[in-house]
């Protein structure tokens, strides 16, 4: 006998606890199946809808992860696949999204703010704290030395040009009209993203 | 993109040019496929590699890289001679008949009014002729002389096949055969898709090429069109959000210039940009620009921003050049006039030509703020590498912080895709350590600026002091309150002309059409108004249904503007209100209703009859589109062949031979540090181009396991007649050289990148794949940036990273070491 068993359903069935006699159903051989009897991967697994990182196709992903989400209980994210109901990708990703796992698990991910010293080779950790307050001093000290509050001709400019900023391509419109917001009201001009580019 | 991803299926003729889609976008180029499989389409690619699309399309022709204007160019001259042109779209929806200024012209490669001291036009006569009554004068014969089809006509006369074979290389034959492909979408019922990317825009002429491509467009009738349109297969997930935000140097959020410093009044600065129809009747939206830009003044200094006081215009920076752009950053800040850097989820050691010249530059600053995902090579540029980067650290003094941001997955917000759709993505877990989204990173260290601000006083304080910032926790700003507020909401009633209200206070805003110039509306950008409305989150939206079966998915996301899915979809019915053809149906007037419907939001007013006569491009002042550019470029009304900065044809520009001042295009600014980095074709031969390869993304999957193991090592492609002139074999290392520094990579020597013949010469073409560094999961490798030459378009600054010159040895090292 044998039915058609959608992937989805296939889940429900191993969610459901069905253990040998459903998987002969589906054309397994029982023996083999009863021999390993395992976990779904993706059972009790959060699924959370998301947008691949990397190429302007916008395709969906679905993305699996482990804990209730609770103060304390951290989520880890254990696979990503692409969602089947994105009207453009259907489901499917290309070699680059293929691998958004391990983008998120890569070992050059940073974990905690950092500063490298004038003339040392090596990173030391700070806190936040430390971090926002020395940068924050040296964004005040750049532009209350060099603003400019009029050219040349004497037109009122009102603008900083001695620090730059350069945007980011895959942060999210929130993000990115937060940093316009930011920039532009500290009056710096040398403002770009990678669109320039 | 005019049209989206989907639409591609509704094409009838592909083509691929500028761009390699099923390498770079697989995803998307599934509607190619689509097309090919069930619409019957033929695919062209025209490339100077052929490339992974190129090995499934139907048609290849060969081109030399930075010569698609000619290309394009040919092709204008080849339906004009052929006659092979829409005509009822062309006399109807283009500026065709539109009477130019008598003082413009053009000779020997110039059009009037250049200054070469300056490198730039005086653009004063690049305009229509108007009449009394200040519109705009026409022919509707086409036979006036100054109409512009008459001076586009005369301007691609010397485009002719042999000519432009002798430039781009391209065999006669198959050039012929694209351009019949093409012109066979001239009818009602087809359609012609133009796909390109990066391969169009990083050129000195680059904004060119694509203005050349809407020529090619317009005279063919396809913009509007199902299965038509220009389309930009943008780079990166959000690139064209953060295009649409307005994050450059020039740029207000929804396409607003940004002040200028000889704009010293709000009445100068609107005047400038309110565009008042110049044909009667049209609707011309831009002359409501009022509205948008005090909408986003009351969305940044709210309660402030009032009308006595010009709605705080004096608090934006003015601009005393037109761009501050990354090529003139980084030449500023290697004379060391820059001292601060940030760097959010950017890699320019990486992305901004001549890595030797950025890597000294970011010696100069005195701190440097990587806010990044992963570890970059910018944030690392002071670390000792070997070869990869050989730099003393005990000798560079900037101080450099790396703060951890979350990545996509770990992040809540909308992202727009190369189709304009903002897509809604919610937080699967959260990052690592102490990693932050970068709203708050951001929030945070804005609100300790502004504390410090608070406290001690300091330089103009007031637009820090008074920023809108009614966030429920100052320092964590979240992705609902942001979102809401670039949609905009009412601060006041909001009224139509006969006193309906349509918006209550505090509602949020259904869309632009809401927008109002008297302080009673915010919205931080007006494109996105419609986002997030009364009824919620439209970004969110997951119906996928498509009703009429040709792909518009409305409910599916939320497209700028208005949810429109294919611009200027006007043009997709004839002038009298009906469908150009059946199976090109978009939207049509209907009678009984009157009102226009169909399968996509109308991009025209919904109850314009057909009657009144208001044409499809509505963001233009005389309601059509333009083959003649009037003043918006900075480099011409008409695209024009100029050779690439670094170009392999000894005679110059064959078009113009022996003018050495048009050999380049004239309008491009270079730095006089950066042309003495320039290379000469007898030093470096070679014609190099760079590219992409489908396993990896940018600099960003070298450090993502799986793609490194698909595609661990750098390497170089090569054509077989190069190889064998050289003695260099697959496998083989090579040291590629140009005139700023030189990098070495294994050889793959291959049919796909030929030896093509430019003015009877023999030129040789490189591949150069950009994805490699010193960081990251993958071998050690160089920065292709090494490389490419400091100098950009001429209207955008985009570096040309397309077409430069190297020179290609053998490379006898030992490398056991490094691999």
């Amino acid at each position: 006998m044998s039915i058609r068993v959608t992937r989805r359903g296939f889940f429900k069935l191993g969610a459901a606890g069905v253990a040998s006699s459903s998987m002969a159903m589906m054309g397994f051989a029982p023996e083999a199946a009863a021999a390993s009897v395992r976990q779904f991967k993706l059972t009790h697994t959060r699924e959370t809808r998301n947008i691949c990182t990397y190429c302007s196709v916008g395709c969906g992903v679905l993305i699996y992860s482990r804990g209730d989400a609770a103060k304390n209980a951290h989520q880890q994210i254990i696979h990503i696949e692409g969602d089947p109901d994105h009207p453009v990708s259907r489901g499917a990703l290309c070699p680059k999204g293929a691998g958004l796992l391990d983008y998120v698990k890569s070992p050059s991910r940073l974990r905690f703010p950092e500063v490298r010293e004038p003339g040392t080779s090596e990173w030391k950790r700070i806190s936040w704290d430390e971090a926002l307050t020395r940068i924050a001093r040296h964004i005040k000290t750049d532009r209350d030395a060099n603003f400019v509050t009029t050219d040349e001709q004497g037109n009122t400019v009102n603008h900083w040009a001695t620090t730059g900023f350069l945007a980011a391509s895959a942060s999210s419109n929130e993000s990115g009209y937060l940093t316009h917001k930011v920039v532009r009201s500290l009056g710096m001009v040398a403002f770009d993203n990678q669109a320039r580019v | 993109m005019t049209n989206h991803w989907v639409d591609i299926r509704n094409a009838d003729v592909i083509l691929v040019m500028g761009g390699n889609a099923a390498e770079a976008h697989p995803v998307g180029f599934r509607w190619v496929t689509e097309a090919k499989e069930h619409n019957n389409a033929t695919l062209m690619v025209v490339d100077p590699r052929f490339t992974r699309t190129a090995s499934v399309a139907d048609y290849y022709a060969p081109i030399r890289t930075g010569t698609d204007i000619t290309f394009l160019g040919g092709l204008i001259k080849y339906l004009i001679d052929n006659d092979r042109i829409q005509r009822e779209y062309v006399l109807n929806y283009t500026d065709a008949a539109l009477l130019v200024d008598e003082a413009f012209g053009f000779e020997d490669g110039l059009f009037d009014g250049y200054d070469e001291s300056r490198r730039s036009y005086a653009k004063e006569n690049w305009r229509y002729q108007t009449g009394a009554d200040g519109f705009v004068l026409r022919d509707d014969t086409l036979r006036h002389p100054r109409c512009v089809f008459q001076l586009m006509r005369a301007h691609y006369d010397a485009y002719t096949p042999e000519m432009v074979s002798s430039i781009c290389g391209t065999p006669v034959d198959r050039m012929l055969h694209v351009w019949e492909q093409m012109a066979s979408t001239a009818t009602e019922d087809r359609t012609l898709t133009i796909l390109y990317a990066l391969g169009w825009t990083q050129h000195s002429i680059g904004a060119q090429i694509i203005r050349t491509a809407g020529m090619v467009q317009l005279l063919l009738g396809n913009i509007g069109l199902p299965g038509g349109g220009v389309n930009a297969l943008r780079g990166h997930s959000n690139i064209q959000g953060l295009t649409d935000l307005g994050l450059l140097s020039n740029q207000l959020p929804g396409y607003i210039a940004a002040p200028a410093a000889t704009e010293q009044s709000l009445a100068s600065f609107l005047d400038a940009r309110r565009k008042m129809p110049t044909v009667a009747d049209q609707v011309s939206y831009w002359q409501h620009m009022d509205a948008f830009f005090i909408s986003l003044m009351k969305a940044w200094y709210g309660e402030r921003a009032q009308a006595d006081n010009d709605w705080c215009y004096g608090w934006l920076p003015k601009l005393t050049q037109p761009l501050y752009d990354v090529l003139d950053t980084f030449e500023r800040m290697s004379r060391g006039e820059i001292y601060g850097y940030f760097c959010q989820g950017f890699n320019p050691l990486a992305a901004i030509p001549d890595k030797n010249k950025v890597s000294k530059a970011l010696a100069k600053l005195k701190y440097l703020v990587s806010i990044d995902p992963l570890n970059t090579e910018t944030a690392e540029f002071w670390r000792n590498a070997g070869e990869f980067n050989d730099v003393d650290p005990s000798e560079i003094q900037t101080e450099v912080f790396r703060l951890p941001a979350n990545s996509f997955a770990e992040d809540e917000g909308s992202i727009v895709n190369s189709a304009r759709w903002l897509q809604w993505h919610y937080v699967a877990a959260d990052g690592p350590g102490e990693s932050m989204p970068d709203t708050h990173i951001i929030g945070a260290l804005f609100h300790r600026v502004r504390e410090l601000y608070a406290r001690e006083g300091g330089a103009f304080p007031d637009p820090i002091l008074n920023l809108a910032w009614d966030y429920k926790q100052p320092e964590r700003p979240e992705a609902d309150e942001i979102a809401r507020e670039f949609n905009g909401r009412a601060l006041a009633d909001i009224r139509d002309p006969n006193g309906v209200l349509v918006r209550r206070a505090g509602e949020q805003l259904s869309g632009f059409a809401e927008l109002r110039d008297d302080g009673s509306t915010l919205s931080g950008c007006w494109v996105f108004a419609g986002a997030w409305t009364e009824q919620g989150n439209q970004m969110a939206n997951r119906d996928n249904s498509d009703p009429y079966g040709n792909g518009q998915t409305l409910g599916w996301a939320w497209a700028w503007p208005a949810n429109r899915r294919i611009l200027y979809n006007r043009a997709a019915a004839r002038p009298d209100g009906t469908p150009w053809a059946p199976r090109k149906a978009l939207i049509w007037w209907n009678e009984a209703q009157s009102r226009w419907v169909g399968a996509d939001v109308p991009d025209f007013p919904a109850n314009s009859p057909p009657a009144l006569g208001q044409m499809p491009f509505i963001m233009n002042p005389e309601g059509v589109g333009h083959l003649f550019a009037g003043q918006s470029m900075n480099d011409g009304p008409f695209p024009t062949h100029y050779e690439p900065f670094e170009s392999p044809v000894p005679e110059g520009n064959l078009l113009f031979p022996r003018k050495e001042k048009v050999k380049n295009n004239p309008a491009a600014r270079i730095f006089d540090a950066d042309r003495a980095m320039l290379g000469d074709w007898q030093e470096f031969p070679h014609a190099a181009t760079t590219y992409r390869l489908t396993e990896h993304f940018h600099y960003w999957t070298k450090h993502s396991h799986l793609n490194a193991v698909v595609q661990p090592e750098q390497f170089v492609e090569i054509g077989e007649a190069l190889g064998n002139e050289l003695g260099i074999r697959a496998g083989d290392w090579v040291k590629v050289s140009s005139r700023r520094g030189y990098i070495r990579a294994v050889a793959v020597v291959t049919k796909r990148i030929r030896a093509i013949t430019v003015g009877g010469r023999i030129v040789h073409q490189v591949g150069i794949p950009i994805h490699w560094g010193f960081l990251g999961q993958a071998r050690k490798g160089f920065l292709a940036n090494t490389l490419t030459p400091s100098v950009g378009d001429a209207n955008t600054q985009t570096p040309e990273y397309k077409s430069f010159l190297v020179k290609v040895e053998k490379d006898d090292a030992d490398h056991g070491g490094e691999r």
